[in-house]
């Protein structure tokens, strides 16, 4: 077999598929706005984890003597009405919202992927059940659904994170349902079954990675809804309850004295709000490009 | 009529610029048809989008002149382009079903041609359009204006789309690749149709194909491209009977015809002595009244009805058919991925027909049945490494594991001719010839008794089709597998089976040992077949 050298294999021969790190540097210098989205995601990551050990002030401390006081070089997001430090409160309220939403979107993602996978890989009754079911699910105008099961649950954080999880499990499920459909006839899904995998194996191990690059634009997107949940939830007055610092009921207490003028309490909580899920909008993309094999030419 | 003079185009990519075509000149007489072949990545279709102004985002034409009745079309506005497009100089696409657009009736693609170039007006377009229909020879025109492409073949389809290219009587038809994906029956029907059609109305016309024999049959004079260059020009039969750039004997060689071996394909410095495989009495896999029945919303549809051959220890068996003849299907049933509807399969005497299909997996004989796939890319999971694929039937079937695993997969990547370094790489990052080589080294993994290969080479270019084949030649000779090769070409299955079958419409019409099929065809569509397939003639 001496003959089959033909083809040039010098080219890119020496170059390594494995180097993720280049290739995250490649999307990040191509792409000015994926930048941005990941040093902002950064930032926000950097003060859920050492926001509370770092912040000046401690968030649950009132003193009335400095209340409502606007922002200065002392309190840089002014203080409120019990005259707690209002930048301190929204720095250590990030790793909650963000605890929240992830755990919504990690649940979310496991069980939609679980339900659209079975459905688009086997199909027939059992796909048209969990259909309907998913269907069902988004018939119900969703803020709603997510306050009917944190007002039947009971007022907690793991309340929350369930209803907001259920809310986003149709997302998933039908995504997932739709890329394993195309590709279950795929001629390497045929070859994988005559290597010898059963047809779970086929479905987790060969199928559902390739869901992965859209998935992730559905989980970055979702981050951000999930945070604006749980802080609508938490606005209301359903879930997270005072004096813990959560950006929904900043917004909700600050709304209160924005007419008298002390515009601080809530504006700076809503921009830290607005950034989070702008970010997470923003990353999506960026997280789709680094998660495709294919992209890394 | 048309003169390219010195024209380069290139493309910005992530690893930086790169040439597709370099210092190409051509000149088209009026009348003429110029054909211009080479394998993929050989810049042929590029230098027709660039005549089109059509290029990719990123290609530029860099350099030289295209002149067309006088004008530069380089220079000319894109406002003066659209109208010389379709009117002027008309391109026919490769896949005639993605070209048409599937949500619209075909009759109103060809009014919206006819509208934006002012050559018909609200009144008269459809009769037109109708007209334009006729001049293809669709049957039944006025009923088929109002069909949907997905109602129509492939064949049907590509004659829609040469209505559109042809419905402002073009000075110059491009025909980019225009048959590939059809059947050779339809292929010659299609050809003919374009060069009667050119002849009619005084058009010249640019064939762009990888297929020699097509080129020598349809053209007046061809050009051989190769990275981005005119390697060689002339006239078809000196062309191709005394070619002098090494490129074009390469190519010439690799091109089955009537009177080569498998080794002849092969540049002969690369031939080496032919292995003999040696062919046993005993029935390896018999097919026993297979049929497969779907049920279709008007009634059943015999996908493949009653069909009965035997394959032999150590023999290799053609099965030959059109697109819905069922031989994929045959194929799929045979390697277990399907169940049919009726039938055995006796694999060395045991019914394995009688195991369904999502249990096979965990049977005994998996292991000894394998298949290559037709699409390589396709049968290559993009997210798993080359080795990957090769650790899949190893670990899973085989069990290996850690080092035993790593060396049977080298042994097995130097068995297809694949460098090792090559074993990391994902399956975009792979040429053609390279995936094809992973399929096959995965398919023969665990030294299977039997290997169904269907159409292992449909999308490889020749030269690497002549290297797949002969490298399959090895393999059968060394690991004593028997083959089934599923195909549409005669000429390849003569070179390598014993046996052929060959089936229409999901029946077997006639089977025969090669030699005496191919010499003496008894079913008439035998020798359709055989006569549609354009051979390049040599004599």
């Amino acid at each position: 077999m001496m003959h089959q050298l033909a083809e040039n294999t010098t080219a890119q021969g020496r170059r390594s598929t494995s180097n993720s790190l280049s290739h995250l540097w490649y999307v990040l210098r191509t792409n000015p706005i994926t930048l941005l989205a990941f040093v902002l995601f950064a930032l926000i990551i950097l003060s859920a984890v050492f926001g509370p050990a770092l912040v000046p002030y401690d968030p649950l401390q009132t003193n009335a003597a400095i209340a409502l006081q606007a922002p200065s070089s002392e309190h840089w997001f002014g203080t409120d009405s019990v005259g707690r430090d209002v930048f301190s409160r929204v720095i250590v309220a990030t790793r909650l919202d963000l605890a929240i939403s992830i755990a919504a979107v990690a649940l979310s993602f496991v069980i939609g992927s679980t339900l659209g996978g079975i459905a688009g890989y086997w199909g027939g009754w059992l796909d048209s059940v969990l259909n309907r079911l998913m269907d069902t699910i988004m018939a119900f105008p969703l803020f709603v659904l997510a306050m009917g099961i944190v007002a039947a649950l009971g007022n907690t954080i793991e309340n929350i994170i369930y209803a907001t999880a259920i809310i986003n499990i149709p997302f998933y499920a039908r995504l997932v349902r739709a890329e394993v459909n195309i590709r279950r006839e795929a001629g390497f899904v045929r070859a994988a079954k005559l290597a010898g995998n059963s047809d779970i194996r086929v479905l987790v191990m060969h199928i559902f990675p390739n869901a992965l690059p859209p998935m992730m634009v559905q989980v970055s997107l979702n981050l951000g809804w999930a945070i604006l949940n749980a802080a609508g939830l938490s606005f209301i007055g359903l879930g997270v309850r005072p004096p813990t610092p959560e950006w929904g009921i900043m917004v909700a207490e600050g709304a209160n004295f924005i007419v008298s003028g002390e515009w601080w309490l809530a504006v700076f909580p809503g921009l830290w709000l607005m950034i989070a899920v702008f970010t997470f909008n923003l990353l999506g993309d960026g997280l789709r490009d680094l998660v495709d094999p294919r992209k890394r030419t | 009529m048309l003169t390219i003079d010195d024209l380069a185009v290139s493309f910005q990519t992530r690893r930086g610029k790169v040439n597709a075509v370099r210092q190409l000149s051509l000149t088209l007489a009026k009348g003429e048809t110029l054909g211009i072949v080479g394998e993929s990545g050989s810049g042929k279709s590029v230098t027709s989008y660039a005549l089109m102004r059509i290029l990719d985002a990123g290609g530029q034409i860099t350099q030289g002149k295209l002149i067309y009745s006088g004008m530069d079309l380089r220079h000319v506005s894109e406002n003066d382009m659209r109208n010389i497009r379709g009117r002027e100089i008309s391109m026919i696409f490769q896949n005639p079903r993605a070209a048409l657009n599937p949500i619209r009736k075909v009759g109103h693609q060809i009014e919206d041609v006819l509208r934006q170039h002012l050559q018909a007006s609200r009144q008269n377009a459809k009769q037109k359009a109708i007209e334009a229909l006729q001049a293809v020879k669709i049957q039944n025109a006025e009923e088929r204006y109002h069909a949907y492409p997905f109602e129509l073949s492939g064949g049907m389809c590509q004659r829609v789309i040469i209505a559109i290219a042809i419905a402002c009587n073009p000075q110059i038809l491009i025909a980019d690749e225009p048959t590939t994906g059809l059947d050779i029956t339809t292929q010659k029907v299609v050809m003919e149709l374009i060069r009667d059609l050119i002849i009619e109305r005084s058009m010249s016309a640019i064939l762009i194909t990888h297929d020699l024999g097509l080129a020598s049959q349809y053209c007046d004079r061809i050009l051989v491209m190769k990275d981005g260059e005119v390697v060689e020009e002339g006239r078809p039969q000196t062309l191709f009977t005394q070619p002098q750039h090494p490129y074009t004997q390469k190519l010439v060689m690799a091109t089955p015809h009537a009177e080569t071996d498998i080794r002849g394909l092969l540049p002969p410095e690369q031939r080496s002595r032919q292995p003999v495989h040696t062919v046993s009495d005993k029935p390896l896999l018999e097919i026993v009244h297979l049929s497969k029945t779907y049920a279709g919303k008007s009634g059943p549809v015999h996908a493949v009805k009653d069909v009965s051959w035997c394959i032999r220890e150590g023999q290799s068996v053609g099965l030959v058919g059109e697109s819905g003849c069922g031989k994929s299907t045959t194929a799929e049933m045979l390697v277990r991925l399907l169940d049919p509807s009726e039938g055995k399969i006796l694999y060395r005497g045991d019914d394995i027909a009688a195991v369904p299909a999502r249990h096979f997996a965990e049977h005994p004989h998996r292991r000894q049945i394998q298949m290559v796939f037709q699409d390589a890319t396709d049968s290559l999971n993009p997210r798993h490494t080359a080795r990957d694929a090769l650790a899949e039937p190893l670990r899973q079937l085989a069990g290996l594991r850690g080092r035993t695993l790593q060396e049977r997969m080298e042994k097995l990547a130097a068995m297809v001719g694949l460098p090792v370094n090559l074993l990391d790489r994902f399956p975009h990052q792979l040429s053609g010839g390279q995936k094809a080589r992973v399929g096959i080294a995965r398919a023969i993994a665990l030294e299977p008794d039997l290997l169904i290969l269907d159409e292992p080479t449909a999308a490889l270019d020749v030269s690497i089709q002549a290297v797949v084949l002969n490298l399959l030649v090895d393999l059968r000779a060394a690991l004593g597998m028997s083959y089934l090769f599923v195909s549409h070409d005669l000429q390849v299955i003569k070179l390598l089976c014993d046996y052929v079958v060959v089936m229409k419409d999901g029946a077997v019409v006639e089977a025969g040992p090669t030699r005496s099929l191919m010499a003496n065809p008894q079913h008439a569509y035998t020798r359709t077949l055989l006569a549609a397939a354009p051979v390049l003639d040599y004599a």
